[in-house]
């Protein structure tokens, strides 16, 4: 009995041990430019934050080159931040930490990138987001802070304008998983169905995850055409399907975070027909990305879920700020300032996702938001999903340039079918 | 005919008077919440002296609504309440044992949910979830849940409570705490590797699934035949069984039910009329003298921890069966629930597990059901007027609402 506690006790001193010394292994060389990337790995959106993930580590194996030509190694540093906002706010503190570190890309959620970029900014350390649509993540006006997707006014008000126009939508129940993100979006997209006529019967938050019972009870008896669900799929694919089982017959509806093979995966059939809006356009729309998705299929051995491309794009201007600094300043190690500088200077530059130009805030200056539909219950053909209309609008910075410009700033439909 | 009388009897004591018991506490906290809700739909309709106090929504005719949606109110509170008073019953028969509370069940519930999906998705890779009869895969996903969750209870009070049987009565507990962490993420990790999977879907629309409510132990060849996931009917467990009147429920909530009820008056017959059941009385009344009495305690507990375990995994996969998805984290929130269910009624009393799961999810399914008709509170409030009535049940009878009072003993 006392060999086993002193063997655990040795065990324990010897775990302690390992991470004590861990950090030094990695010793600090003055010629290492680090880039991170910061979304949730692990638990139930980790699909979504790991593609973001390996779309970041496959663009800086393409890229680095130019950089490590100038005598600086190029290291990927992946952080997970679970998708929730304090362990995204503790991870920030030590990547700040870390010198080296010069740029991120991340997060998935808006209500952990929010805080956390706070931090980045009081260190100038700059965060280009594949996913971030919440309006505040660029309207505070952070010189460090840029995303190269929309946002969710506009997202909201392409959900309402689709909703009603071809869904035909009367009578719309609005549900949000309370974050950041879930809530901001669904508020747009009820603001825009109310002014567009429509009845809300509800605007309902809730973070349940399992029993969503009595949650359908109301919503069936209110009989809506249309239930909207701001949040992420693994929440939402529960909701949906248990609302198909107890007989709601209504369409069902949901911003970006719906993008996830998972939601077929976890809903099956109840999914089928269901409409989502998206700052991600399927691979199909993006002529460039053709060779991308057979580089990640052969790297990763799995289907690019949404937000894979456009960790790579976010990637592909970070790669190209710290080049142009390099260039400047004469293979010096750059300093973040310079190079959050030289990313929000990002203009017509060619990414896999098309060209990306930042405005004072840091929003692309046009982006265009896709409306899907789901088309099959089977999770690997998710890819397959149908492109039923999208719509292009300036973000706000740059309709007001344009409007005193005198120019058109109305977002308008490119297409639709 | 003595022997024909005292089967009688045996069934009458037995099978009767439990089953009669369920009854009368669905029927009457169902009549109650009822009558309650009807009320509060007529008082608050009409504005008291023109000032509407909790803002309904407007256009609403509260009453008709709750008119509305009570059967279906009714129906999700009870079978909920079900899973969390089969939940319960873990957390009260330890409790009435050992004075402890084992706060590491809940993650043994979600183990079960887990072990429910390992069978199902093992049967569906081997293309037998379809072809075998639904009802037998059900009873195999829940007899495979209550044999690993019973053992793994067992495991866990040998390895982390029993060591600590003589400590302060706060040390089991923490342990208790480390334990149920631990179980999470084994099982985050082990579903990661082996799976690489965080969600853990049913393949529920994949059992067979025969039309007719009378067939249920056969299956429809043509259903064999792989259309993808496209099926000719409706799936099993969507099966619609009419109750009064016009009023149907699914199949899944009959599943639930009938099993709980099985599973309490199965447990109460063991407590009550067998020889180890008088032995678990026996030890929950006093240890020592148990002991002399030639009464193994140990034995008695690690039954009382299988027992408990057992029951915990049958809710995971009736959980499982419920909400059609089961993560690691499932555990926490109907564990919480079923520990407050326990409380409710009573804890270490085997009946008020059961009164309390059941009125826990009849106030559950009314107030977030109801609660969005106020948007000025809204379906996120559910819990904390749930909760509010625990602590007003609580204010007037401390020991609960079947609970006796117990003097300390020296």
């Amino acid at each position: 009995m006392k060999a086993a506690k002193y063997l655990a006790l040795v065990i324990a001193l010897a775990l302690v041990g390992s991470f004590v010394t861990a950090p030094v292994a990695s010793a600090q060389d003055a010629k290492v430019i680090k880039i991170a990337s910061h979304s949730p790995l692990s638990g139930g959106q980790s699909l979504l934050g790991t593609a973001i993930r390996n779309g970041v580590e496959l663009a800086i194996e393409q890229y680095k080159k130019p950089i490590e030509d100038m005598g600086f190694t190029v290291e990927f540093v992946p952080f997970d931040d679970q998708a929730t906002p304090d362990v995204g706010v503790s991870n920030a503190q030590n990547i700040v930490n870390d010198p080296a570190i010069l740029a991120l890309v991340g997060h998935l959620n808006s209500g952990v990138a929010i805080p956390s970029s706070e931090v980045y900014n009081r260190a100038d350390l700059a965060m280009v987001s594949p996913a971030n649509t919440n309006v505040n993540v660029t309207d505070r006006g952070y010189p460090t802070v840029n995303r190269v997707c929309g946002r969710d006014d506009a997202q909201g008000a392409a959900g309402a304008q689709y909703a009603v126009e071809k869904l035909g939508s009367k009578k719309v129940y609005v549900l949000h998983d309370k974050t950041a993100y879930g809530e901001g979006v669904a508020t747009f997209f009820a603001q825009a169905m109310e002014a567009a006529g429509v009845e809300v019967l509800g605007f309902e938050g809730t973070t349940e995850a399992a029993n969503f019972d009595a949650i359908i009870t109301p919503i069936a008896a209110l009989e809506p055409d249309l239930i909207y669900f701001g949040g992420i799929y693994n929440q939402a694919a529960v909701f949906f399907k248990q609302a198909r089982d107890k007989g709601i017959k209504a369409n069902f509806m949901g911003p970006d975070g719906m993008d996830g093979s998972d939601l077929a995966k976890i809903a099956g059939e109840a999914v089928v027909g269901l409409v989502y809006t998206s700052a991600a356009g399927p691979a199909s729309v993006y002529p460039a990305a053709e060779k991308f998705v057979e580089d990640y299929k052969a790297k990763f051995t799995i289907n690019p879920e949404a937000y894979a491309a456009e960790g790579y794009a976010s990637t592909q201007i970070v790669l190209a700020a710290i080049e142009k600094v390099l260039s400047e300043n004469g293979g010096a190690m750059p300093t973040r300032a310079d190079v959050a500088k030289a990313i929000r200077a990002t203009t017509d530059f060619d990414t896999v996702i098309g060209k990306i130009s930042f405005d004072a805030n840091g929003d692309p200056k046009v982006a265009t938001y896709y409306i899907l539909q789901v088309k099959n219950a089977d999770p690997a053909k998710w890819g397959e999903n149908e492109l039923v209309s999208s719509v292009t609008a300036p973000s706000p910075l740059t309709a007001k340039e344009m409007m005193e410009g005198g120019m058109e700033a109305t977002p308008e439909a490119t297409k639709s079918n | 005919m003595p022997a024909l009388q005292r089967a009688g009897n045996w069934i009458n004591l037995y099978i009767l008077k439990p089953i009669g018991q369920i009854l009368v506490f669905v029927v009457v906290s169902a009549a109650i919440m009822s009558a309650l809700a009807l009320l509060l739909g007529a008082v608050l309709n009409t504005p008291w002296h023109g000032i509407d106090l909790l803002k309904t929504r407007k256009g609403i005719d509260l009453f008709n609504q709750v008119v509305k949606q009570l059967p279906d109110m009714l129906l999700d509170g009870i079978s909920i309440g079900f899973v969390y008073a089969v939940i319960a019953l873990g957390y009260t028969m330890v409790y009435g044992v050992l004075r402890f509370i084992n706060f590491a069940h809940s993650e043994i519930f979600m183990v079960g949910g887990v072990i429910g999906f390992e069978v199902m998705t093992r049967l569906g890779e081997a293309n037998a979830l379809s072809t075998m009869p639904p009802l037998f895969v059900i009873l195999l996903m829940i007899l495979m849940a209550m044999a690993f969750c019973g053992i793994l209870a067992v495991v866990i009070e040998r390895i982390a409570y029993k060591p600590l049987r003589g400590a302060p009565k706060l040390v089991p507990l923490i342990s208790a705490i480390g334990v149920s962490f631990l179980l999470t993420d084994v099982v985050r990790a082990v579903q990661a590797l082996s799976r690489n999977v965080f969600n853990m879907p049913y393949p529920l629309d994949r059992v067979g699934n025969p039309p007719r409510i009378f067939d249920l132990i056969s299956f429809d060849p043509i259903t064999q035949l792989s259309k993808g996931q496209q099926f000719l009917n409706p799936p099993f467990l969507q099966t619609r069984i009419p109750l009064v009147g016009n009023l149907t429920t699914n199949m899944t909530t009959v599943i639930i039910i009938v099993s709980a009820i099985i599973m309490v008056v199965g447990l109460n017959y063991f407590v009550n009329a067998t020889k180890l059941g008088k032995g678990i009385r026996a030890v929950s009344q006093d240890q020592t003298t148990a002991a002399l009495m030639g009464i193994n305690v140990n034995q008695m507990i690690t039954l009382t921890f299988l027992i408990g375990g057992a029951l915990g995994g049958a809710a995971g996969v009736l959980f499982g069966l419920k909400v059609a998805n089961i993560t690691p984290y499932i555990g926490f929130f109907p564990g919480l629930k079923a520990f407050t269910a326990a409380v409710l009624g009573g804890i270490g009393n085997i009946t008020g597990a059961l009164l309390g799961g059941i009125l826990l999810g009849l106030l559950e399914a009314f107030f977030s059901a109801l609660l969005p008709f106020f948007p000025a509170l809204g379906t996120g409030y559910s819990d904390i007027f749930a909760f509010s009535v625990l602590i007003l049940v609580l204010l007037f009878r401390p020991t609960g609402l079947l609970g006796k009072k117990e003097d300390e003993k020296v």
